[in-house]
Protein backbone atom coordinates (compact mmCIF):
# COMPACT_ATOMS: atom_id res chain seq x y z
CA UNK A 1 0.00 0.00 0.00
CA UNK A 2 1.25 3.26 -0.86
CA UNK A 3 2.08 6.18 1.84
CA UNK A 4 -0.94 7.98 0.01
CA UNK A 5 -3.47 5.68 -0.08
CA UNK A 6 -2.72 4.02 3.50
CA UNK A 7 -3.13 7.80 4.83
CA UNK A 8 -6.66 8.49 2.81
CA UNK A 9 -7.78 4.77 4.18
CA UNK A 10 -6.72 6.69 7.46
CA UNK A 11 -8.58 9.55 6.73
CA UNK A 12 -11.96 7.59 5.83
CA UNK A 13 -11.64 5.62 9.14
CA UNK A 14 -11.26 8.40 10.92
CA UNK A 15 -13.82 10.53 9.60
CA UNK A 16 -16.07 7.11 10.08
CA UNK A 17 -15.60 6.86 13.54
CA UNK A 18 -15.85 10.93 14.25
CA UNK A 19 -19.63 10.52 12.31
CA UNK A 20 -20.56 7.46 14.66
CA UNK A 21 -19.65 9.13 17.47
CA UNK A 22 -21.23 12.29 16.78
CA UNK A 23 -24.62 10.03 15.65
CA UNK A 24 -24.78 8.33 19.30
CA UNK A 25 -24.19 11.63 20.71
CA UNK A 26 -27.30 12.49 19.54
CA UNK A 27 -29.38 9.63 19.06
CA UNK A 28 -30.50 9.33 23.30
CA UNK A 29 -32.18 13.36 23.17
CA UNK A 30 -33.67 12.27 19.49
CA UNK A 31 -34.96 9.22 21.79
CA UNK A 32 -35.70 11.18 24.52
CA UNK A 33 -38.02 13.72 22.62
CA UNK A 34 -39.83 11.29 20.56
CA UNK A 35 -40.56 9.66 23.72
CA UNK A 36 -41.32 12.39 25.80
CA UNK A 37 -43.84 13.88 22.70
CA UNK A 38 -45.80 10.75 22.64
CA UNK A 39 -46.46 9.81 26.24
CA UNK A 40 -46.78 13.50 27.17
CA UNK A 41 -48.65 15.03 24.72
CA UNK A 42 -51.40 12.67 25.87
CA UNK A 43 -52.12 15.05 28.92
CA UNK A 44 -50.91 17.76 27.19
CA UNK A 45 -54.01 20.15 26.90
CA UNK A 46 -55.18 24.14 28.05
CA UNK A 47 -56.12 22.24 31.77
CA UNK A 48 -52.52 21.44 32.40
CA UNK A 49 -51.17 25.16 31.85
CA UNK A 50 -54.39 27.23 33.57
CA UNK A 51 -55.58 24.68 36.96
CA UNK A 52 -53.77 23.22 39.72
CA UNK A 53 -53.39 20.14 40.54
CA UNK A 54 -56.43 17.82 41.36
CA UNK A 55 -56.91 16.45 45.28
CA UNK A 56 -56.14 12.50 44.98
CA UNK A 57 -58.47 10.46 42.81
CA UNK A 58 -60.14 13.48 41.14
CA UNK A 59 -59.32 13.07 37.60
CA UNK A 60 -57.73 16.48 35.74
CA UNK A 61 -56.44 19.41 36.80
CA UNK A 62 -52.93 20.98 36.02
CA UNK A 63 -49.45 21.80 36.73
CA UNK A 64 -49.88 25.85 36.19
CA UNK A 65 -48.52 26.29 39.78
CA UNK A 66 -45.74 24.24 39.18
CA UNK A 67 -44.74 26.06 35.76
CA UNK A 68 -45.01 29.45 37.51
CA UNK A 69 -43.38 28.06 40.47
CA UNK A 70 -40.63 27.36 38.52
CA UNK A 71 -39.96 30.54 37.00
CA UNK A 72 -40.55 32.46 39.85
CA UNK A 73 -37.52 29.78 40.95
CA UNK A 74 -35.20 30.79 38.11
CA UNK A 75 -35.80 34.03 38.46
CA UNK A 76 -34.44 34.22 42.49
CA UNK A 77 -31.91 31.63 41.00
CA UNK A 78 -30.31 34.60 38.10
CA UNK A 79 -31.27 37.32 40.68
CA UNK A 80 -28.38 35.57 42.98
CA UNK A 81 -26.32 33.67 40.30
CA UNK A 82 -26.01 36.34 37.56
CA UNK A 83 -24.63 39.26 39.26
CA UNK A 84 -22.03 36.85 41.05
CA UNK A 85 -21.20 35.14 38.47
CA UNK A 86 -20.74 38.26 36.35
CA UNK A 87 -18.93 40.34 38.51
CA UNK A 88 -16.39 37.66 39.96
CA UNK A 89 -15.71 36.60 36.85
CA UNK A 90 -15.16 40.37 35.68
CA UNK A 91 -12.62 40.22 38.90
CA UNK A 92 -10.94 37.35 37.74
CA UNK A 93 -10.22 38.46 33.93
CA UNK A 94 -9.58 41.70 35.64
CA UNK A 95 -7.28 41.14 38.48
CA UNK A 96 -3.47 41.05 38.07
CA UNK A 97 -2.45 39.25 40.89
CA UNK A 98 -2.29 35.38 40.82
CA UNK A 99 -2.77 34.03 44.15
CA UNK A 100 -6.91 35.46 44.88
CA UNK A 101 -7.70 34.76 41.06
CA UNK A 102 -6.36 31.26 41.56
CA UNK A 103 -8.21 30.38 44.43
CA UNK A 104 -11.33 31.53 43.36
CA UNK A 105 -10.89 29.83 40.02
CA UNK A 106 -10.12 26.80 41.78
CA UNK A 107 -13.14 26.93 44.55
CA UNK A 108 -15.13 27.58 41.34
CA UNK A 109 -14.40 24.83 40.04
CA UNK A 110 -14.79 22.74 43.12
CA UNK A 111 -18.39 24.54 43.25
CA UNK A 112 -19.04 23.37 39.88
CA UNK A 113 -18.46 19.76 41.11
CA UNK A 114 -20.45 20.18 44.14
CA UNK A 115 -23.47 17.55 43.29
CA UNK A 116 -26.33 19.71 43.20
CA UNK A 117 -27.88 17.41 46.59
CA UNK A 118 -25.39 18.59 48.41
CA UNK A 119 -26.27 22.32 47.73
CA UNK A 120 -29.59 21.68 48.77
CA UNK A 121 -28.37 20.09 52.15
CA UNK A 122 -26.23 23.68 52.63
CA UNK A 123 -29.60 25.46 51.39
CA UNK A 124 -31.64 23.53 53.84
CA UNK A 125 -29.03 23.97 56.79
CA UNK A 126 -28.45 28.12 56.66
CA UNK A 127 -31.67 29.15 55.46
CA UNK A 128 -34.67 26.41 56.12
CA UNK A 129 -33.38 25.09 59.31
CA UNK A 130 -33.46 29.47 61.01
CA UNK A 131 -36.41 29.89 58.99
CA UNK A 132 -38.00 27.04 60.17
CA UNK A 133 -39.69 26.86 57.11
CA UNK A 134 -39.37 25.33 53.06
CA UNK A 135 -39.65 28.44 50.94
CA UNK A 136 -38.96 29.89 46.85
CA UNK A 137 -35.86 31.77 48.94
CA UNK A 138 -34.16 28.73 49.46
CA UNK A 139 -34.77 26.81 46.32
CA UNK A 140 -33.72 29.78 44.47
CA UNK A 141 -30.53 30.75 46.35
CA UNK A 142 -29.73 26.81 46.06
CA UNK A 143 -30.32 26.97 42.50
CA UNK A 144 -28.10 30.37 42.33
CA UNK A 145 -25.37 28.96 44.01
CA UNK A 146 -25.09 26.06 40.92
CA UNK A 147 -25.33 28.80 38.78
CA UNK A 148 -22.42 30.81 40.01
CA UNK A 149 -19.41 28.86 38.91
CA UNK A 150 -21.30 28.52 35.14
CA UNK A 151 -21.54 31.68 35.01
CA UNK A 152 -18.06 32.78 36.64
CA UNK A 153 -16.18 30.78 34.23
CA UNK A 154 -18.08 31.81 31.22
CA UNK A 155 -17.84 35.74 31.89
CA UNK A 156 -13.67 35.55 32.37
CA UNK A 157 -13.27 33.40 28.89
CA UNK A 158 -15.48 35.71 27.19
CA UNK A 159 -13.96 38.95 28.77
CA UNK A 160 -10.78 37.94 28.12
CA UNK A 161 -11.22 37.99 24.52
CA UNK A 162 -12.13 41.45 24.63
CA UNK A 163 -8.60 42.78 22.77
CA UNK A 164 -6.34 44.65 25.10
CA UNK A 165 -6.34 46.73 21.96
CA UNK A 166 -9.88 47.70 22.97
CA UNK A 167 -9.15 48.66 26.42
CA UNK A 168 -6.47 50.72 25.47
CA UNK A 169 -8.10 52.62 23.20
CA UNK A 170 -10.71 53.74 25.75
CA UNK A 171 -8.05 54.27 28.42
CA UNK A 172 -6.23 56.33 25.84
CA UNK A 173 -8.81 58.66 26.11
CA UNK A 174 -8.82 59.14 29.53
CA UNK A 175 -11.36 56.85 30.88
CA UNK A 176 -10.57 55.71 34.56
CA UNK A 177 -10.38 52.13 34.11
CA UNK A 178 -13.16 50.87 36.15
CA UNK A 179 -15.30 52.69 33.34
CA UNK A 180 -13.71 51.24 30.41
CA UNK A 181 -14.42 47.83 32.47
CA UNK A 182 -18.04 48.54 32.84
CA UNK A 183 -19.03 50.38 29.79
CA UNK A 184 -16.15 48.75 26.96
CA UNK A 185 -15.03 45.77 27.82
CA UNK A 186 -18.25 44.63 29.52
CA UNK A 187 -20.83 45.85 26.68
CA UNK A 188 -17.99 43.82 23.71
CA UNK A 189 -18.57 40.66 25.96
CA UNK A 190 -21.93 40.81 26.10
CA UNK A 191 -23.61 38.30 23.81
CA UNK A 192 -21.32 35.99 25.45
CA UNK A 193 -22.25 37.10 28.72
CA UNK A 194 -25.46 36.28 28.02
CA UNK A 195 -25.21 32.88 25.96
CA UNK A 196 -23.22 31.62 29.46
CA UNK A 197 -26.34 32.87 31.78
CA UNK A 198 -28.75 31.16 29.42
CA UNK A 199 -26.79 27.92 29.67
CA UNK A 200 -26.57 28.01 34.10
CA UNK A 201 -30.58 29.05 33.50
CA UNK A 202 -31.43 25.76 31.50
CA UNK A 203 -28.82 23.92 33.88
CA UNK A 204 -30.37 24.81 36.82
CA UNK A 205 -34.23 24.46 35.44
CA UNK A 206 -34.66 20.39 35.30
CA UNK A 207 -32.54 20.01 38.96
CA UNK A 208 -34.88 18.35 41.55
CA UNK A 209 -32.47 17.35 43.99
CA UNK A 210 -31.81 20.39 45.91
CA UNK A 211 -35.58 21.72 45.42
CA UNK A 212 -37.07 18.98 47.45
CA UNK A 213 -35.51 19.97 50.70
CA UNK A 214 -35.62 23.76 49.85
CA UNK A 215 -38.80 24.36 48.00
CA UNK A 216 -40.27 21.31 48.31
CA UNK A 217 -43.17 21.73 46.25
CA UNK A 218 -46.65 23.04 46.75
CA UNK A 219 -50.34 22.19 45.73
CA UNK A 220 -51.51 25.80 45.50
CA UNK A 221 -50.27 29.01 43.55
CA UNK A 222 -47.03 30.39 45.13
CA UNK A 223 -48.21 32.26 48.58
CA UNK A 224 -44.56 34.56 48.65
CA UNK A 225 -41.52 33.86 48.50
CA UNK A 226 -40.83 32.58 51.79
CA UNK A 227 -43.30 30.15 51.63
CA UNK A 228 -42.93 26.45 50.30
CA UNK A 229 -43.28 26.91 46.38
CA UNK A 230 -44.27 24.27 43.60
CA UNK A 231 -41.57 23.16 40.73
CA UNK A 232 -42.13 21.18 37.48
CA UNK A 233 -39.25 19.15 38.50
CA UNK A 234 -40.65 18.19 42.05
CA UNK A 235 -44.41 18.22 40.37
CA UNK A 236 -42.62 15.65 38.37
CA UNK A 237 -41.14 13.23 40.73
CA UNK A 238 -44.04 13.18 42.78
CA UNK A 239 -46.30 12.23 40.08
CA UNK A 240 -44.51 10.14 38.44
CA UNK A 241 -43.57 7.33 41.83
CA UNK A 242 -47.67 7.76 42.50
CA UNK A 243 -49.86 4.79 41.64
CA UNK A 244 -52.07 6.34 39.47
CA UNK A 245 -52.15 6.47 35.81
CA UNK A 246 -53.54 9.98 35.66
CA UNK A 247 -50.77 11.53 37.25
CA UNK A 248 -48.24 9.33 35.55
CA UNK A 249 -49.59 11.06 32.09
CA UNK A 250 -49.42 14.17 33.91
CA UNK A 251 -45.38 13.59 34.88
CA UNK A 252 -45.07 12.83 31.34
CA UNK A 253 -46.81 16.03 30.06
CA UNK A 254 -44.59 18.24 32.79
CA UNK A 255 -41.63 16.75 31.74
CA UNK A 256 -42.10 17.65 28.10
CA UNK A 257 -42.60 21.12 29.49
CA UNK A 258 -40.00 21.55 31.04
CA UNK A 259 -37.59 20.43 28.16
CA UNK A 260 -39.49 22.87 25.90
CA UNK A 261 -38.78 25.43 28.52
CA UNK A 262 -34.88 24.36 28.71
CA UNK A 263 -35.09 24.32 24.47
CA UNK A 264 -36.40 27.65 24.76
CA UNK A 265 -34.09 28.85 26.71
CA UNK A 266 -31.16 27.49 25.18
CA UNK A 267 -32.36 28.35 21.32
CA UNK A 268 -32.21 32.11 22.81
CA UNK A 269 -28.88 31.86 24.11
CA UNK A 270 -28.10 30.57 20.56
CA UNK A 271 -29.47 33.74 18.67
CA UNK A 272 -27.73 35.93 21.15
CA UNK A 273 -24.17 34.14 19.88
CA UNK A 274 -24.48 34.72 17.04
CA UNK A 275 -24.19 38.43 17.13
CA UNK A 276 -21.28 38.08 19.39
CA UNK A 277 -18.93 41.06 18.73
CA UNK A 278 -21.29 42.71 16.45
CA UNK A 279 -22.30 46.06 16.43
CA UNK A 280 -25.89 46.36 18.22
CA UNK A 281 -27.08 49.49 17.61
CA UNK B 1 3.35 78.96 29.07
CA UNK B 2 2.73 76.56 25.96
CA UNK B 3 6.12 75.01 25.40
CA UNK B 4 4.75 71.73 24.22
CA UNK B 5 6.23 68.88 25.48
CA UNK B 6 9.89 68.23 26.76
CA UNK B 7 11.26 64.81 27.67
CA UNK B 8 14.44 64.58 30.41
CA UNK B 9 16.29 61.24 31.06
CA UNK B 10 13.31 59.07 30.14
CA UNK B 11 14.32 55.22 30.20
CA UNK B 12 11.85 52.12 30.19
CA UNK B 13 11.72 48.86 30.76
CA UNK B 14 9.22 45.52 29.88
CA UNK B 15 10.23 43.55 33.01
CA UNK B 16 14.42 43.45 32.90
CA UNK B 17 14.49 44.62 29.34
CA UNK B 18 15.41 48.23 28.88
CA UNK B 19 13.83 49.61 25.13
CA UNK B 20 14.22 53.20 25.79
CA UNK B 21 17.87 54.54 26.97
CA UNK B 22 18.42 58.40 28.52
CA UNK B 23 16.23 60.44 26.03
CA UNK B 24 16.16 63.65 25.77
CA UNK B 25 13.90 65.43 23.46
CA UNK B 26 11.52 68.65 23.08
CA UNK B 27 7.83 68.78 20.90
CA UNK B 28 6.97 71.96 20.35
CA UNK B 29 3.30 73.18 19.61
CA UNK B 30 2.45 74.70 16.08
CA UNK B 31 4.38 71.69 14.61
CA UNK B 32 4.59 68.39 13.87
CA UNK B 33 7.39 66.36 15.19
CA UNK B 34 7.42 63.30 13.39
CA UNK B 35 9.06 59.23 15.02
CA UNK B 36 11.45 57.19 12.78
CA UNK B 37 13.53 54.25 13.15
CA UNK B 38 13.33 50.37 12.50
CA UNK B 39 10.68 48.76 13.74
CA UNK B 40 11.35 47.39 17.47
CA UNK B 41 13.41 50.54 18.57
CA UNK B 42 10.98 51.93 21.05
CA UNK B 43 8.96 54.60 18.81
CA UNK B 44 5.98 53.29 20.57
CA UNK B 45 7.44 53.05 23.82
CA UNK B 46 8.56 57.01 23.39
CA UNK B 47 4.78 58.09 22.37
CA UNK B 48 3.09 55.77 25.30
CA UNK B 49 5.27 57.13 27.91
CA UNK B 50 4.57 60.57 26.85
CA UNK B 51 0.35 60.06 27.55
CA UNK B 52 1.37 57.47 30.86
CA UNK B 53 0.29 54.35 28.28
CA UNK B 54 3.59 52.42 28.68
CA UNK B 55 2.33 51.60 32.54
CA UNK B 56 -0.71 50.13 31.65
CA UNK B 57 1.37 46.77 30.62
CA UNK B 58 2.39 44.50 33.16
CA UNK B 59 5.76 44.69 34.93
CA UNK B 60 6.41 47.74 32.48
CA UNK B 61 8.51 50.63 34.17
CA UNK B 62 9.61 54.68 33.32
CA UNK B 63 12.20 56.34 34.76
CA UNK B 64 13.04 60.57 33.92
CA UNK B 65 10.76 63.29 33.32
CA UNK B 66 8.32 64.34 30.80
CA UNK B 67 6.74 67.90 31.31
CA UNK B 68 3.06 69.32 29.51
CA UNK B 69 3.46 72.85 29.25
CA UNK B 70 5.90 72.94 32.37
CA UNK B 71 4.24 70.79 34.57
CA UNK B 72 5.32 67.09 35.64
CA UNK B 73 3.48 64.46 34.17
CA UNK B 74 5.14 61.82 36.39
CA UNK B 75 4.89 63.60 39.72
CA UNK B 76 3.37 61.88 42.63
CA UNK B 77 0.17 63.48 42.92
CA UNK B 78 -0.75 63.37 38.88
CA UNK B 79 -3.89 61.10 38.07
CA UNK B 80 -2.34 59.18 34.67
CA UNK B 81 -5.99 59.66 34.04
CA UNK B 82 -6.05 63.43 33.10
CA UNK B 83 -2.72 63.30 31.78
CA UNK B 84 -4.66 60.71 29.25
CA UNK B 85 -7.18 63.41 28.61
CA UNK B 86 -4.93 66.51 27.52
CA UNK B 87 -2.57 63.98 25.84
CA UNK B 88 -4.72 61.99 22.85
CA UNK B 89 -3.43 59.27 21.53
CA UNK B 90 -4.16 57.80 17.81
CA UNK B 91 -3.14 53.50 17.56
CA UNK B 92 -1.73 51.85 14.64
CA UNK B 93 -4.88 49.77 13.85
CA UNK B 94 -8.49 51.52 13.53
CA UNK B 95 -10.14 50.38 16.77
CA UNK B 96 -13.70 52.24 17.10
CA UNK B 97 -15.88 50.44 19.55
CA UNK B 98 -17.62 47.89 18.62
CA UNK B 99 -20.75 48.19 20.27
CA UNK B 100 -21.23 52.13 19.58
CA UNK B 101 -22.39 54.23 16.56
CA UNK B 102 -20.61 56.48 15.01
CA UNK B 103 -21.64 59.26 17.24
CA UNK B 104 -21.23 57.54 20.10
CA UNK B 105 -17.79 56.53 19.10
CA UNK B 106 -17.00 60.52 18.98
CA UNK B 107 -18.79 61.17 22.28
CA UNK B 108 -17.43 58.29 24.17
CA UNK B 109 -14.35 60.33 26.07
CA UNK B 110 -16.93 62.74 26.90
CA UNK B 111 -19.61 60.48 28.24
CA UNK B 112 -17.71 58.39 29.93
CA UNK B 113 -16.07 60.80 31.70
CA UNK B 114 -19.41 62.35 32.86
CA UNK B 115 -20.72 64.69 29.99
CA UNK B 116 -24.29 64.40 29.62
CA UNK B 117 -25.32 67.80 28.56
CA UNK B 118 -26.98 66.77 24.85
CA UNK B 119 -26.30 69.95 22.88
CA UNK B 120 -22.59 70.02 24.39
CA UNK B 121 -22.25 66.06 23.13
CA UNK B 122 -23.54 67.04 19.71
CA UNK B 123 -22.02 70.16 19.05
CA UNK B 124 -18.09 68.37 20.32
CA UNK B 125 -19.29 65.66 18.14
CA UNK B 126 -19.94 67.75 15.03
CA UNK B 127 -17.02 69.79 15.49
CA UNK B 128 -14.43 67.02 15.68
CA UNK B 129 -15.97 64.66 13.08
CA UNK B 130 -14.96 68.49 10.76
CA UNK B 131 -11.73 68.65 12.41
CA UNK B 132 -10.94 64.94 11.70
CA UNK B 133 -12.34 65.73 7.89
CA UNK B 134 -15.13 62.84 8.50
CA UNK B 135 -18.12 65.36 8.77
CA UNK B 136 -19.55 65.30 5.39
CA UNK B 137 -18.83 61.67 4.84
CA UNK B 138 -21.22 60.68 7.61
CA UNK B 139 -23.42 63.34 8.77
CA UNK B 140 -26.07 61.62 7.46
CA UNK B 141 -25.27 57.96 9.19
CA UNK B 142 -24.72 59.10 12.37
CA UNK B 143 -26.08 56.35 13.77
CA UNK B 144 -24.70 53.66 12.08
CA UNK B 145 -21.84 51.22 13.29
CA UNK B 146 -18.11 52.80 13.74
CA UNK B 147 -17.26 49.27 12.51
CA UNK B 148 -19.18 49.88 9.13
CA UNK B 149 -16.84 52.52 8.11
CA UNK B 150 -13.88 52.18 5.67
CA UNK B 151 -10.46 51.41 7.04
CA UNK B 152 -9.06 55.20 6.31
CA UNK B 153 -12.77 56.19 7.82
CA UNK B 154 -12.55 54.48 10.97
CA UNK B 155 -8.83 56.04 11.08
CA UNK B 156 -10.71 59.19 10.93
CA UNK B 157 -13.22 58.15 13.25
CA UNK B 158 -10.50 57.56 15.88
CA UNK B 159 -8.94 60.59 15.45
CA UNK B 160 -12.39 62.63 15.48
CA UNK B 161 -12.44 60.37 19.12
CA UNK B 162 -9.54 61.50 20.11
CA UNK B 163 -9.59 65.01 19.51
CA UNK B 164 -13.52 65.46 20.87
CA UNK B 165 -11.80 65.22 24.45
CA UNK B 166 -9.64 68.22 23.54
CA UNK B 167 -6.79 67.42 24.02
CA UNK B 168 -3.39 70.05 24.08
CA UNK B 169 -1.16 67.37 22.63
CA UNK B 170 -2.08 64.54 19.94
CA UNK B 171 0.03 61.46 19.70
CA UNK B 172 -0.23 59.34 16.48
CA UNK B 173 1.56 55.68 16.53
CA UNK B 174 2.03 55.10 12.75
CA UNK B 175 -1.33 56.10 11.90
CA UNK B 176 -1.25 55.37 8.24
CA UNK B 177 0.37 51.71 8.16
CA UNK B 178 -2.96 49.59 7.37
CA UNK B 179 -4.15 51.91 5.29
CA UNK B 180 -4.15 52.22 1.26
CA UNK B 181 -2.49 55.43 -0.37
CA UNK B 182 -5.91 57.43 -0.91
CA UNK B 183 -6.66 57.18 2.89
CA UNK B 184 -3.25 57.74 3.69
CA UNK B 185 -2.71 61.00 1.95
CA UNK B 186 -6.13 62.35 3.12
CA UNK B 187 -4.70 61.42 6.88
CA UNK B 188 -1.79 63.27 6.40
CA UNK B 189 -3.10 66.39 5.22
CA UNK B 190 -5.30 65.88 8.71
CA UNK B 191 -1.84 65.67 10.17
CA UNK B 192 -1.12 69.24 8.77
CA UNK B 193 -4.26 70.78 9.57
CA UNK B 194 -4.27 69.95 12.97
CA UNK B 195 -0.99 71.09 14.07
CA UNK B 196 -2.40 74.62 14.15
CA UNK B 197 -4.62 73.91 17.08
CA UNK B 198 -1.98 71.28 19.02
CA UNK B 199 1.06 69.51 19.61
CA UNK B 200 1.11 66.83 17.14
CA UNK B 201 3.69 63.79 17.28
CA UNK B 202 3.69 60.94 14.26
CA UNK B 203 5.23 57.86 14.79
CA UNK B 204 6.11 56.50 10.97
CA UNK B 205 8.10 53.82 9.61
CA UNK B 206 8.06 55.94 6.27
CA UNK B 207 10.18 58.51 5.89
CA UNK B 208 8.70 59.82 2.74
CA UNK B 209 5.88 60.58 4.75
CA UNK B 210 8.03 62.46 7.91
CA UNK B 211 9.46 64.54 5.41
CA UNK B 212 6.31 65.69 3.70
CA UNK B 213 4.23 66.19 7.43
CA UNK B 214 6.85 67.73 9.90
CA UNK B 215 8.85 69.88 10.94
CA UNK B 216 10.84 67.80 13.52
CA UNK B 217 12.08 64.50 13.09
CA UNK B 218 13.46 61.88 16.01
CA UNK B 219 15.91 59.15 14.58
CA UNK B 220 15.27 56.06 17.18
CA UNK B 221 17.98 52.91 17.14
CA UNK B 222 17.84 50.11 19.86
CA UNK B 223 16.10 52.40 22.42
CA UNK B 224 18.50 55.20 22.10
CA UNK B 225 17.26 59.01 20.36
CA UNK B 226 20.53 59.08 18.28
CA UNK B 227 19.46 61.80 16.18
CA UNK B 228 16.75 64.89 16.87
CA UNK B 229 16.20 68.22 14.83
CA UNK B 230 15.05 70.32 12.03
CA UNK B 231 13.47 67.59 9.34
CA UNK B 232 15.15 69.22 6.24
CA UNK B 233 18.54 68.79 7.87
CA UNK B 234 18.12 65.41 9.60
CA UNK B 235 17.22 64.17 5.96
CA UNK B 236 19.57 66.26 3.94
CA UNK B 237 22.88 66.69 6.32
CA UNK B 238 22.30 64.21 9.34
CA UNK B 239 25.05 64.50 12.08
CA UNK B 240 25.26 61.26 12.55
CA UNK B 241 26.45 58.60 10.51
CA UNK B 242 23.88 55.67 12.12
CA UNK B 243 21.03 58.24 10.91
CA UNK B 244 22.92 58.87 7.36
CA UNK B 245 22.59 55.16 6.81
CA UNK B 246 18.74 54.91 7.99
CA UNK B 247 17.71 57.72 5.72
CA UNK B 248 19.78 56.82 2.39
CA UNK B 249 18.21 52.99 3.16
CA UNK B 250 21.56 51.52 3.73
CA UNK B 251 19.39 49.15 6.47
CA UNK B 252 16.27 48.87 8.47
N1 LIG C 1 4.05 44.45 25.57
C1 LIG C 1 5.39 44.23 25.49
N2 LIG C 1 5.99 43.38 26.35
C2 LIG C 1 7.32 43.17 26.28
N3 LIG C 1 8.14 43.74 25.40
C3 LIG C 1 7.62 44.62 24.52
C4 LIG C 1 6.20 44.89 24.51
N4 LIG C 1 5.95 45.79 23.53
C5 LIG C 1 7.15 46.04 22.95
N5 LIG C 1 8.14 45.34 23.53
C6 LIG C 1 9.57 45.40 23.16
O1 LIG C 1 10.04 46.70 23.32
C7 LIG C 1 10.86 47.08 22.24
C8 LIG C 1 10.36 48.36 21.63
O2 LIG C 1 9.09 48.14 21.09
P1 LIG C 1 8.22 49.27 20.41
O3 LIG C 1 8.30 50.49 21.23
O4 LIG C 1 6.89 48.70 20.13
O5 LIG C 1 9.02 49.49 19.03
P2 LIG C 1 8.55 50.21 17.69
O6 LIG C 1 7.26 50.89 17.95
O7 LIG C 1 9.65 51.14 17.36
O8 LIG C 1 8.44 49.15 16.66
C9 LIG C 1 10.89 45.92 21.27
O9 LIG C 1 12.12 45.25 21.42
C10 LIG C 1 9.75 45.05 21.69
O10 LIG C 1 10.11 43.70 21.54
MG1 LIG D 1 5.37 50.51 17.07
Amino acid sequence: MTELARRRLYDRVMRGLAGAAAGVVILPLVLILIFLVYRGSAALNLDFFTHLPKPVGEPGGGMANAIVGTLILLAIASAVGLPLGIFGGLFLAESRGSRLPWLVRFLADVLNGVPSIVIGIFAYTLLVLPMRRFSALAGGIALGVIMIPIVLRTTEELVRLVPASLREAALALGVPEWKVILRIVLPTARAGIVTGAMVAIARVAGETAPLLFTAFGNRFWHQGIDQPIAALPIQIFAYAISPFEDWHRQAWAGALVLIAMVFCVSLVARTATRGLGRPTR
Amino acid sequence: MADGIRVMALSAWFGQNRVLRNVFANMVPGAVTAIIGPSGCGKSTFIRCINRMHEVVPLARVDGRVLLNGEELYGPTVDPVVVRRRIGMVFQKPIPFPTMSIFDNVAAGLRLTGVRDRGRLHETVERALRQAALWDEVKDELAKSGASLSGGQQQRLCIARALAVEPEVLLMDEPCSALDPIATAKIEELIVELKRALTVVVVTHNMQQAARVSEWTGFFLLGELVEFGATRDLFTHPRDKRTEDYVTGRFG
